[in-house]
This record gives structure tokens, sequence and C-alpha cells, in this order.
């Protein structure tokens, strides 16, 4: 493997299949932090396994996204030969674990949104894509039922965990919006019947929030101003920090193997 | 196929049905449903196989062993093919498969994977005494597959193979 960054011409299907690949990338990497460090045994446990979903879904996601692009590319390359602002995801899934209520108001909000987008996906005309989501929407199901009983239990739990909860959620809905939005490209992908509209899933994610913020003691916010850029590679300082961890390895070592 | 390749893929099949999950050695990978094909093409056989979650860390081993097998069974260089579609169920398992987990110490996946409510109930009966006081302890355990559950009957702590 080349020790350069990857040079890519994003075709609007490459650019559509990375912004899936990086958001399941970093939340998977950012869950990963915690291995060793969650409160009790079962959690580290439990934030592995999802980080472990989460890299899967990945790698299913640039296995294809290195098919489409061609030129011998491999999934490595889409995951340690890109800069920060190449990467797609959104700002949501980038942000630092915070406490303990912090990780978990991020996980409630990514899967409230995803698990839907990926059994909304499952009826692409993309083939590879629909296969990826069949697989995928089974894992964010339990993510969602997990954390989501998570946050019911530190909401409606002590004035501490209340108090925490609540402080994660206002810090953490500005980042909301940018899971709805759609650019021109993606305009067009949703009009041939290969990526869903995020914009139809609105309903579904605030249902699914107010069912679980509701048993939590806790309120949705209103609205308010959003957060974006992500998706167009600009992102917060975390994620360059991110990626000194998650590349340091092939930056220095390039096509190192074991 | 010509009568030669389907004994070939018959051999080819039976030869990679002996493999077993890394991670559950009771279970063979048929038993887990995720050897899902066994063809023949121009002379090289291909096993397609099918991970049970994306992440499944297994997989490779699981195709390393499949390639060992069938070079045993006098047939080199087959190519393993990981699939994706359709996902892997836990409906694909055999009752064999549920009866060698029991015995094992691991509940097997209770009913139908059908879709459930966001906040579900599930009946999940103790693989050791057989009670069905049990309560879930996390949604997760030792391998992406499983949950960890206790007995409140026998006090045991048991993993349970999720349903999916």
């Amino acid at each position: 493997m080349p020790t350069t960054s990857l040079s890519l011409t994003e075709t609007p299907l490459l650019a559509g299949i990375l912004r899936r690949a990086d958001d399941a990338l970093i939340l998977g990497h950012r869950l990963s932090e915690w291995c060793g460090h969650a409160p009790m045994l079962e959690e580290d446990i439990a934030l592995a396994n999802i980080a472990l979903d989460c890299v899967g879904q990945a790698r299913s996601f640039y296995t294809y996204a290195a098919e489409v692009a061609g030129e011998g590319l491999t999934e490595d390359d889409f995951a340690y030969r890109r800069e920060a602002g190449q990467y797609r995801n959104c700002l949501l899934v980038e942000q630092p674990n915070g406490d303990f209520a912090g990780t978990i108001v991020r996980q409630v909000l990514f899967s409230a949104f995803i698990d839907p987008y990926y059994r909304a996906l499952v009826s692409s005309r993309d083939a590879t894509l629909a296969a990826i989501a069949a697989k995928a929407e089974k894992e964010t199901a339990y993510h969602l039922r997990h954390s989501g009983e998570w946050l019911i239990r530190l909401g409606d739990g002590t004035d501490e965990s209340h108090q925490r909860a609540r402080a994660a959620l206002d810090e953490l809905w500005p980042y909301t919006g940018e899971l709805f939005e759609v650019d021109a490209a993606e305009a067009a992908l949703i009009e041939a019947g290969t990526l869903p509209d995020p914009r139809a899933l609105r309903v579904e994610f605030d249902a699914t929030l107010d069912h679980i913020l509701t048993e939590a003691t806790l309120t949705r916010p209103a609205g308010g101003w959003m957060q974006s850029g992500g998706r167009a590679g600009r992102h917060s300082e975390h994620l360059g920090f991110i990626l000194a961890d998650l590349q340091y390895l092939q930056r220095a070592h390039p096509g190192a193997t074991w | 196929m010509t009568p030669a390749e389907a004994d070939l893929a018959r051999r080819a099949h039976t030869a990679a049905a002996t493999v077993c999950d890394p991670e559950i050695p009771v279970l063979t990978i048929a038993d887990l449903g995720v050897l899902r094909d066994v063809t023949v093409a121009d002379g090289r056989v291909e096993v397609a196989i099918t991970p049970t979650y994306s992440g499944c860390p297994a997989m490779d081993v699981i195709g390393i062993e499949v390639q060992t097998a069938l070079a045993q069974a006098g047939i080199p260089d087959a190519r393993v093919r990981l699939v994706l579609s359709p996902a892997w169920t836990t409906d694909w398992m055999t009752e064999a498969g549920k009866a060698k987990l029991t015995a094992y110490g691991i509940a097997p996946p209770a009913g139908k994977a059908s879709r459930r409510a966001l906040f579900g109930e599930e009946r999940v009966t103790c693989p050791h005494c057989g009670s069905s006081a049990t309560e879930k302890v996390s949604e997760f355990g030792s391998t992406a597959c499983k949950a960890l559950w206790r007995c409140r009957a026998c006090r045991e702590p048991f993993d349970y193979f999720k349903c999916i």
C-alpha cells in the first residue's frame, strides 16, 4: 500500500457509500475507546460488541466502495489513506465519548436514525447495498434497544444521572440535523432508488426518541440551530485526533500486515 | 454441473460441513447455517459462507479451516466466498444444533426471528436446570451472537444465543 493519501474522484455513488462507511467506522472507533474503561464489565463487553458491529458494517461498505472506485483499491485504502477532509461522516459520530451518559445519548440519537435508514436501504435497487443493509439492520435494532434502555435508566434514575443525561442531550442535539441533510448528488441517488430519502425517516426518528425520552422523564429539545459540514468534509477538530490514532500504523509502516 | 462435478461438490460439502465454529466448538458451520453453498465451476470448488454478524471475527478462521478440511479430503485450492445476502438468521440453525448448544450450556435462540417491539419481552429457558425463571443481565455477551443471562432458580449465569 503506498504511503501517499488517496486521490479520489468521488462519483455520487461512491460519496453515498462513503457516508455510510465513515459513519460506521468513526462511531465504531469512538465506542472502542471504552474498551477496558466502561463503568462495569457487562457494559464494557456491550460497547465493544457494538463497536465491532459498526466496524464490520464499515468494512462491508468500504469493500463495496473499493469495487466501485476500481483501480485496485481495497477497503484498507479508504480507512487508512484518506485525510480528515476526505471523510464523509456526520459530526455526531466523531464527538468525544464524554461521560457514560454522553456516549449513551450519542448512541441513541444515531441508532434511532440509522436503524430505520438501514431498514429502508434493504429495498435499494443496488443489490450490494441492500445486502449490507439487511445484515446491518438486525444489529442496529439491538444497538437502539440497548442504548434506549440505558437512557431510560439514566434519565429516570438519580438526580445526578438525570442531570447528566439531560446535559448530554442538549449538547448533542444540534448534531442531529445533519443526519437528514440531502445534497444534489444524494438527491439523484434517492431519485434512482439507490438510497432511501433520510427526510422521510424524520417522523419515525422523532417517534422513537419520544417513546424513549418520555420513559426517561426527559424531553426532546425543540428544533434550534443545527451544526453541519461533516458530509462535505468540514469536520470538528476531533476527527483529526481520531485519524492520528486510527491511521498511525499504516502511515508509519505502509502496507504492514500481521 | 457434470456428474463428476456434482460428485466433487458433494464430497466438498461433506468435508466443509465438518468445520466447527471456533468460538462455539460444539457446533459445525452446517449446524449454524453459516455454510451456504458448495459449487464447482471449471473443476474448481467454491464454498459460500455467510457471517452471523457484520463484524464477526471468526470468518477468516472459518475460511482457512474450510480450505484445510477440503485439502485434507483431497480437494486442493478451493475458493471461499463471503456472501451477505440473504442475511443470516438464527432460523437457519438446525434442531440438532440447538440441542448441542443446550447440552454445551448455551441457551439456543428462542422462537422465530421476527421483528420485535423496541423493548420486547423474551422468554429463555436455563440450559443448566431447565427453569424459565431467568433474567437478562446484558444484551451483549462473550461474542457478538450471544447475550448474558442468569437463572434465578439455580443461580447460574449462562450465555443465550440471540435470536436475529
